[in-house]
């Protein structure tokens, strides 16, 4: 039997997957397995949907969430990236202060929750740094990592060839790193997503994870339960946008061999 | 042109309590084609080392007069960088753009590779690789070539068209070789010269010149009969069959 081409099935299977639990989610609705006031139904959920869109809520949420998790996550990229490189070159910093990192790492990142409104308050400023915090140390662990793994026979050869050391990074370190910080990105950027919604329950006035817990105040369950697939899908588009980095040629290499 | 390139002069070395070299001596005369065989650990590798200046000895003096390239035993083509990217890194020292790109034109020709120029390393063939490590390391102006190993990851045809295509590449780029390996077949088809190393401290306990022309069969009856007299320096085989003298220092 001939194989469709993968694309093909790429596009196809997950479609049938969503249409076959919207199926379930329809039919358990309508034979009213659980009452509607804890199992919304699909078009309460629709209804809701368009109140949130036409009120325009749901996109101020949206945008709330966005700008903090990108201005969280930016500042761990752009701050984790160099101290996990300046780590995985040098040994002795790298020993001194792995425990410190791996003990920040293993530190929920909500447990910062009561520390971040009494530093910050409400508003932008927590959620900010709550991203920042789970984002930061598992970047720079991947970094160190990526460095450490990077084969010293490279080094060798940008010895031979003349590279001075500004070429050592640019045209050695940082692309011999890329594909695995690039993975790292992915799964700390879901991370990110994951904490702002919580992060924004407690110490937010707007976003997302704010409009979920007014939802559940209000026990208006179809707001929360919309509330919920915007969450999902924005999490799934992140991750698509990132996963484009991976198609950049000259990182393949760390996906395909 | 300097007429011995790449000398040791009573060179020592050791790495904490392991003596490696214990006054070692050795000249390369220019254009020639050295191959370095002796049991696994002596320090071969070590040498090329010390040859490339990458290491210092502890005394004697390294002579090294000319640009050196080197082709690692393991695959250091730059996974990130194309065909063509990796055969320029040798161009690098050349000012001129337009030239640079004539001759990483002519080498991509001389190694049939040309429709692979824009492919990346982990879209070809174990062979194809080692063909742009050598092209690598052959374009520009250099002198000295340092092999360590560099056919020992391929299976045994690969490493026999391997050979073939190495002097078919110094033919057009002659170069002052130093080939470090295991394989005494592929030392006895492609060297001038075969220097057996001794367990450590390794010392030079023979050498064997091979005067024939190359490219050379490895069933050419010189080529068979060098491999059996080093063989036999290495005590792996009876000296009886061994029909030619040594020529031991």
């Amino acid at each position: 039997m001939k194989e469709e081409p993968v694309s093909t099935k790429a596009h196809v299977l997950p479609l049938v997957v969503l249409f076959a639990a919207l199926l379930v989610w329809l039919s358990l609705s309508l034979l009213k397995v659980f009452p509607e006031s804890v199992f919304p139904s699909p078009s309460a959920v629709a209804r809701g949907f368009i109140e949130e869109t036409r009120k325009g809520r749901l996109l101020d949420d949206l945008v709330a969430s966005l700008f903090r998790v990108t201005t969280g996550f930016t500042i761990a990229v752009f701050t984790g990236i160099p101290a996990g490189l300046w780590l995985g070159h040098h040994a002795r910093f790298r020993t001194a202060l792995l425990p410190l990192i791996n003990f920040f790492r293993s530190l929920s990142p909500l447990a910062w929750i009561p520390f971040a409104i009494l530093w910050f308050g409400i508003g932008d400023l927590p959620t900010i740094f709550l991203i920042f915090m789970a984002s930061f140390f598992p970047i720079v662990l991947a970094t160190i990592a990526a460095v450490a793994n990077i084969p010293s026979v490279y080094f060798r050869v940008a010895h031979d060839y003349g590279f001075q050391q500004r070429e050592l990074l640019t045209k050695v370190t940082l692309p011999a790193i890329a594909p695995q910080v690039i993975t790292s990105l992915r799964v700390t950027a879901g991370l990110a997503w994951l904490v702002v919604v919580a992060a924004e329950m407690i110490a937010g006035r707007a976003g997302l994870g704010f409009a979920i817990w007014d939802a559940r105040n209000g026990l208006r369950m179809d707001l929360l339960v919309c509330g919920m697939i915007v969450i999902g899908v924005i999490g799934m588009i992140i991750d698509i946008v990132l996963y484009q980095l991976t198609k950049i040629a000259s990182v393949r290499w760390g996906y395909e061999r | 042109m300097n007429d011995s390139p790449l000398s040791l002069q009573n060179v020592s070395l050791n790495f904490g309590a392991v003596t490696v070299f214990r006054s070692l001596s050795l000249q390369v005369l220019s254009g020639e084609f050295v191959a370095v065989v002796g049991p696994s650990g002596c320090g071969k590798t070590t040498l090329l080392n010390l040859l490339s200046r990458f290491i210092k000895p502890v005394s004697g003096t390294v002579q090294c007069a000319g640009r050196v390239r080197m082709v690692y035993q393991h695959d250091s083509l730059f996974p990130w960088q194309t065909v063509a990217e990796n055969i320029a890194l040798g161009l690098r020292h050349i000012g001129d753009h337009e030239e640079r790109g004539r001759q990483l034109k002519g080498m991509l020709q001389l190694i049939k590779l040309e429709e692979f120029a824009n492919h990346y390393p982990h879209q070809l063939s174990g062979g194809m690789r080692q063909r742009v490590e050598l092209a690598r390391a052959l374009v520009g102006d250099t002198d000295i070539l340092l092999l360590d190993e560099p056919f020992s990851s391929l299976d045994y045809l690969t490493r026999l068209r391997m050979r073939n295509e190495l002097s078919r590449m110094l033919q057009q780029f002659p170069r002052t070789v130093v080939l470090v390996t295991h394989d005494i077949e592929e030392a006895a088809q492609l060297a001038d010269r075969i220097v057996v190393l001794s367990d450590r401290p390794a010392q030079i306990c023979c050498e064997v010149r091979v005067a024939l022309e190359r490219p050379r069969e490895p069933t050419h009856p010189q080529v068979v009969n060098t491999v059996h007299r080093i063989l036999a320096e290495l005590g792996l085989e009876k000296r009886e069959s061994s029909t030619l003298s040594l020529s031991a220092l």
